[in-house]
Formats: C-alpha cells, structure tokens, sequence
C-alpha cells in the first residue's frame, strides 16, 4: 500500500494560506462563541442545545457542539435540511474513529491524519445532501 | 485443498465466536483478555518503576490519558448531552461501566450536600485472577479508573477527585470508589473577548 506522506517544509505561499485560514478560524471561533452566550442569555426558556444554525440570504451556518466542547461546523445552501444529523454523523463515524481512536492524532492540534481527510471527503459525497445538489 | 480450507475456516469462525460476542452492533472483548493484559502492564510497572506509589502515579496518569479520549466515545454512542446535576453524572459514570466494563456498580453513599458519592463494585473485571502480594500493600491495583473518570470528565467541564475508599483486594467485601465533585471548568474566552 502506498505510505501517506506530507511534507515537512512549506512554501511560503502555504505558509501565507495557513496564516489566512487560521486568523479566520479564530474570527469564526470569536462569533461562534460570542452567538453562543448571546443565544443562552436572550433565551427565555433553559436552552437545551443551544446555538443550533443561522441563515443569511446566501448561505446557512449549521452548528453542533458536543458536551465535550467540539465544535463542528457546515455551510450550506438555504434549502438544506438535516444537516445537524450528517454533523452528528461526521461526529460519530469520522472524528471518533479516525481521530480519537488514532493515538498518533494528537487531539489539541490541527488534525494531520490524511486518512481522516480522506473519510470526511467520503462521507460528505455519500449524503444525501451532496447527492442532491450535484444533479 | 478446498476440505482443508473450510475446516480451517469453520475452526477459526469458532474461536472467533468464543471470543466474540455480537452485541447490539459492537463486539465485546471476552474480558478475560482484558484482565491479563491489565495484569501484565501493572506488572511490568512494578518491574519498571519498583516503587508502589510510582506505580499508582503511572496507572492514574495513562487512566487519564484514556479518560480524554474514551469520553469522546462515551458521548458518540449514548447521544448523551450536558449533565444536569451531580446525580445525572452519577447515572451516567455507572452507565459508562456498563458500556466499557460490562458491569454495573450501585451508587450509594451520597454526602449531604450532593457533591459526593461512591460506587460499589461487586465484581470488578480488572482484579478477577489477583492477589496482592505482601510487598505491594499500598499499590492501588485498579488506580487507572481513577485516570480515566478525571479525564473523562475534565473533557466535560468538570473537575473531581476520586480514590478507593474499599478494595477487595485488600480484603474487603466490596472495591469502593468515592467521587467529589471539585468545581465547573469554564470555557477558553477567545483574546480578545469579555
């Protein structure tokens, strides 16, 4: 079988991309956690789940978090439904099998495993969702 | 030649179901594999380390080392979401033994104010074929639980402690494990945020 490998030296192009992506992911992690106790303060009932998605004109932002304080995320189209049910999936077939189960995968650092990459790339053009946009 | 492949086959189905138990989707380990594997890695931390209190520290350490990643595992099969109180936790601490451990400890002993509680174990799969010898008095045979019930619920915001009230092992009738609810861990504020 062939060997995963992933390079050790980055192009400074990589590394510039890598810097993009990371300051958005902590823009992201700043919103989500501050809609995250917007939603658990203005809430008049005890909010069992919290924060569960947001639509804009474009897009929909679905958000599931595990008692454990994961945090996974999915844009989508506005007509996507049960996108929370493919997270949970994403969750319990692809996280817990190829990360947490992976003693290599560290689990507070960016996840290298390109055997994950490559499950979460199956499981998303497998859904349901995938299938019935790419008509 | 092809006799001899499906006796094969037909033997290796048969210690497979020996080992194996299909259960609800999951296969369980026969636990006597478990318990000797236990065995010998306490075994070879006592060759290791030759000093019981190290040997305790160890167990605790790679318990916790379980704990952060069994609670992911825990979370994904049960569904379950945040505990309401300390009671809920209890439930689902002795659900967590059913799913891993194949046993089911009663919880009793609850302190005044709810924050502690034991589990009692009437038979514990890690001690089945033990005996401490006399050098090894004050080793904590079974201290990994203790790792792995800290990390588990350090995943989930919570901070206990927990130690071995009674042990079998040591004579008693049954092994006690005492929890205590320390404190809530707040989530990480991202820079920047009030």
């Amino acid at each position: 079988k062939k060997q995963m490998a992933h390079s050790t030296t980055q192009s400074p192009i990589e590394k510039a991309t890598l810097y993009v992506l990371s300051s958005e992911a902590k823009l992201m992690y700043g919103m989500l956690f501050s809609i995250k106790s917007f939603v658990s303060k203005i809430s008049p009932l005890d909010p069992k789940e919290g924060f569960l998605y947001y639509k804009t004109s474009k897009y929909t932002l679905h958000y599931l978090e595990t008692p454990s304080g994961l945090k996974f995320v999915l844009n989508t189209d506005n007509v996507t439904q049960n996108a929370r049910e493919l997270l949970q999936q994403l969750y319990r077939e692809v996280y817990l099998e190829y990360v947490v189960k992976n003693p290599l995968c560290q689990l507070n650092e960016p996840i290298q495993s390109e055997l994950f990459k490559l499950k979460v790339d199956e499981l998303f053009k497998k859904s349901p969702l995938f299938l019935s946009r790419s008509i | 030649m092809s006799r001899a492949g499906t006796k094969l086959d037909s033997k290796k189905v048969f210690c497979m179901k020996n080992i194996l138990r299909y259960d609800e989707n999951l296969y369980i380990i026969n636990s006597e594999l478990f318990t000797l594997t236990y065995g010998a890695l306490v075994a070879q931390l006592l060759k290791d380390y030759e000093n019981v209190e190290d040997v305790n520290k160890q167990l605790e350490r790679m318990g916790y080392n379980m704990g952060i990643r069994l609670i992911e595992d825990f979370l994904a099969r049960t569904g379950s979401g945040r505990c309401y109180d300390f009671r809920d936790t209890a439930e689902k601490i002795q659900t967590g033994f059913k799913i891993f451990l194949g046993i089911t400890p009663t919880i009793t002993n609850w302190s005044a104010a709810g924050d502690e509680f034991s589990l009692c174990f009437e038979a514990n799969p890690l001690t089945e074929f033990v005996e401490l010898p006399d050098h090894c008095l004050n080793l904590k045979y079974c201290n990994v639980l203790i790792g792995v019930l800290r990390g588990a619920c350090e995943m989930v915001q919570m901070e206990i402690a927990c130690w071995f009230v009674q042990d079998q092992l040591k004579n008693d009738n049954v092994t006690e494990l005492r929890i205590k609810f320390i404190k809530r861990l707040e989530d990480a504020i991202p820079a920047g945020e009030d």
